[in-house]
């Protein structure tokens, strides 16, 4: 079971490209990245609460696919078998005011 | 809450095909797009796109895009730019938001056309600038007019990386090299060809160990990678470049069908994580479909014909059309489907290395290996042939569902069949009339007009040519053989361009008769 956190997964080995940039809106590393599985975080979810990967500007359109494949190679499982992060509205990165101008008759009569 | 009978995410070539076929049967339909323009990539493919003529076969994406919009509009599609779908709730409800303001609209069906993302890979250095998506290079180029960089190094050959390395040189780029990972060249040879004899050095099994520069690239160097995809010391190379461009394959933007709740699966052959669909395109949602890039990865023509299937499916579904209508038409559009997931590069053989074409001929090693074909190689394949007079040469090669050239040949010289990935043969008994509309009609720009007996020692050779300023007749340059070499000094003879060409111009060299078999290219240019 890929969330079973009593599975040892050995220790963390630093590399020399841990400081590559990986999310390069929240400028998360590919090190952080892996000693984030290290400290516990073996799902995607858990990733991107803890480090915010793919929650910036491109809301994980360039790196969500690598940092599926780093925590996968970490977690010496197949990527298939890592289940990708919650996909919720918004979709796109929204301004919080344009957010609320939201023209819903059922938000209007509630207010 | 304004309500459709369907919605349509993404205006590209599947969301805007399903979107007329729906209105066509009398749907309400509207279009949104978080784009200024509508049409997806098509406004970027400038190239000639395969098939035969029910796909659109060597039509030049932009124009198939144009085609798409007149007939959306005729069919009183409402499309709806700069508008992004930001939400899609319970009950077919969307969430857009235009302008500052968030909209919702109801639709008894949705289509999720939202296409794809490029795909980035890392290495030391890939977050400097002058390191983009070649797709992004594509927009640069042939939506904006803008160079993306002088000297440029590609990452990639597949379709995209080739097809944008070719463009790039018509652009006025120089492309210093195509660089792939894989020992293979992966998309079609006819694609590498065009680009390899126009000088561009392939190096398979090699991948991009570092981007130089402190501001911005300045250089990059490559190396060579063994089977387990490490670099092998000593085998690195470097070359000045200003721009590298990233053709690493394309992933499905499928989150609005995942966040809808359809069920998703984790799919190598299509590339990524898919919502799964049955035949018409439906999801595990009823009423939700998926058409295009976003349920697996594919060419556009593809995308066009499971977005039509999609666009009937919900005509029938919402009763606009009875189950006879659905299914006759269903039919019809698989059948087209099913033809162009044919070949050596149909999805199930992603991957797969394919040592014999359909016909039994061992494929060219070294259109793989170094993106084009040997001379020893070219004489086994059917489009080879010697006789009198002018006749054609075809460098096809490889099994692609395509065939305009069989239907260009009024003189029916030129013959494929029934099955359209067969290779396409010579018919000796028929006689060339040099009209060259096989020419200007093949999308892989493979094939030549080849005359042994030109004049005493010399042989002319007609060649497609898609390059700004074109030559004019009695000027002198050089010919180059497949692999980009120069060969022999050579003098344009004829220019043809004509509008049933579509701007593919047929150039005709002199060269003597002992390099007829090697000239393929030319440049106005004096040898050293």
């Amino acid at each position: 079971m890929i969330n079973d956190r009593s599975r040892d997964i050995g220790e963390f080995i630093p590399a020399p490209d841990d400081d590559m940039i990986i999310c390069r809106c929240e400028e998360i590393t590919k090190g952080e990245i892996r000693s984030a599985v290290h400290d516990g975080m073996y799902t995607l979810t858990d990733i991107r609460r803890f480090l915010r990967t793919g929650m910036g500007l491109c809301q994980g359109q360039t790196c969500s696919k690598l940092v599926k494949g780093i925590v996968s190679r970490e977690l010496g499982i197949s990527q298939a078998d890592l289940e990708p992060a919650t996909a919720r509205a918004p979709m796109r990165p929204i301004e919080m005011r344009v957010l609320a101008d939201d023209l819903n008759e059922e938000v209007d009569k509630h207010e | 809450m304004k309500r459709y009978d369907l919605i349509v995410v993404g205006a590209g070539p599947a969301g805007l095909s399903a979107a007329i076929e729906a209105a066509k049967r009398g749907l309400k339909v509207v279009v949104f797009d978080e784009n200024s323009k509508p049409g997806g990539q098509l406004f970027k493919q400038i190239h000639k796109f395969f098939g035969s003529k029910e796909h659109k076969a060597k039509i030049r994406g932009f124009k198939i895009g144009e085609e798409l919009l007149t007939d959306a509009a005729e069919a009183g599609v409402e499309v709806v730019l700069n508008s992004i779908v930001i939400g899609l709730f319970q009950e077919k409800e969307v969430t857009v938001k235009i302008e500052d303001k968030v909209h919702h609209y109801k639709a008894d069906a949705v289509i999720i056309a939202t296409g794809a993302s490029e795909n980035m890979v890392t290495f030391d250095g890939w977050t400097l600038p002058g390191v983009i998506g070649a797709g992004a290079a594509q927009t640069m180029m042939n939506l904006h007019s803008i160079k993306p960089g002088k000297k440029i190094l590609m990452l990639g050959s597949g379709n995209v990386g080739l097809v944008v390395s070719y463009q790039l040189l018509q652009a006025g780029c120089e492309v210093v090299a195509i660089c792939d990972a894989s020992p293979r060249v992966g998309g079609y040879g006819v694609h590498a060809s065009k680009v390899a004899r126009c000088g561009v050095p392939f190096y398979m099994s090699n991948t991009i160990i570092k981007a130089e520069g402190t501001e911005c690239v300045t250089g990059v160097t490559i190396g060579e990678v063994d089977s387990s995809w490490k670099i092998i010391p000593g085998t690195e190379k470097h070359f000045e470049v200003d721009t590298i461009c990233l053709a690493v394959g394309l992933s499905p933007m499928s989150q609005l069908a995942n966040m809808a709740g359809c069920d998703m699966e984790d799919n190598p052959k299509k590339a990524g994580f898919v919502p799964i669909v049955d035949k018409y395109g439906e999801t595990s949602v009823s009423g939700i479909f998926a058409a295009g890039d976003v349920s697996g990865i594919e060419e556009a023509s593809s995308a066009m014909i499971e977005g039509r299937i999609a666009g009937v499916a919900v005509a029938y579904r919402l009763g606009f059309i009875d189950k006879q209508e659905l299914e006759d038409k269903a039919k019809e559009l698989e059948t087209a489907l099913l033809s162009l997931r044919q070949g050596m590069f149909a999805p199930e053989n992603r991957g797969k290395k394919i040592d014999k074409t359909e016909e039994g001929c061992d494929v060219s090693e070294n259109l793989l290996k170094m993106g084009f074909i040997s001379e020893d190689e070219i004489i086994r394949f059917p489009g080879f042939t010697r006789s009198k007079g002018t006749h054609p040469v075809i460098e096809c090669t490889q099994n692609i569902p395509c065939n305009p050239c069989q239907d260009a040949c009024s003189k029916k010289c030129i013959k494929i069949g029934d099955k359209i990935t067969s290779l396409p043969s010579i018919d000796e008994t028929k006689k060339c009339s040099a009209c060259g509309q096989c020419v200007a009609s093949c999308s892989g720009q493979a094939i030549f007009l080849i005359n042994e007996e030109y004049e005493e020692g010399y042989a002319s050779v007609t060649m497609p040519y898609e390059f700004l300023p074109l030559p004019v007749v009695g000027d002198k340059g050089v010919a180059f053989d497949r692999s980009g070499n120069e060969v022999c000094e050579a003098e344009v003879i004829s220019l043809k361009t004509a509008p049933i060409f579509d701007k593919t111009n047929l150039l005709t060299i002199k060269v003597p008769i002992e390099m007829v078999d090697r000239a393929r290219f030319f440049r106005a240019e004096v040898l050293v």
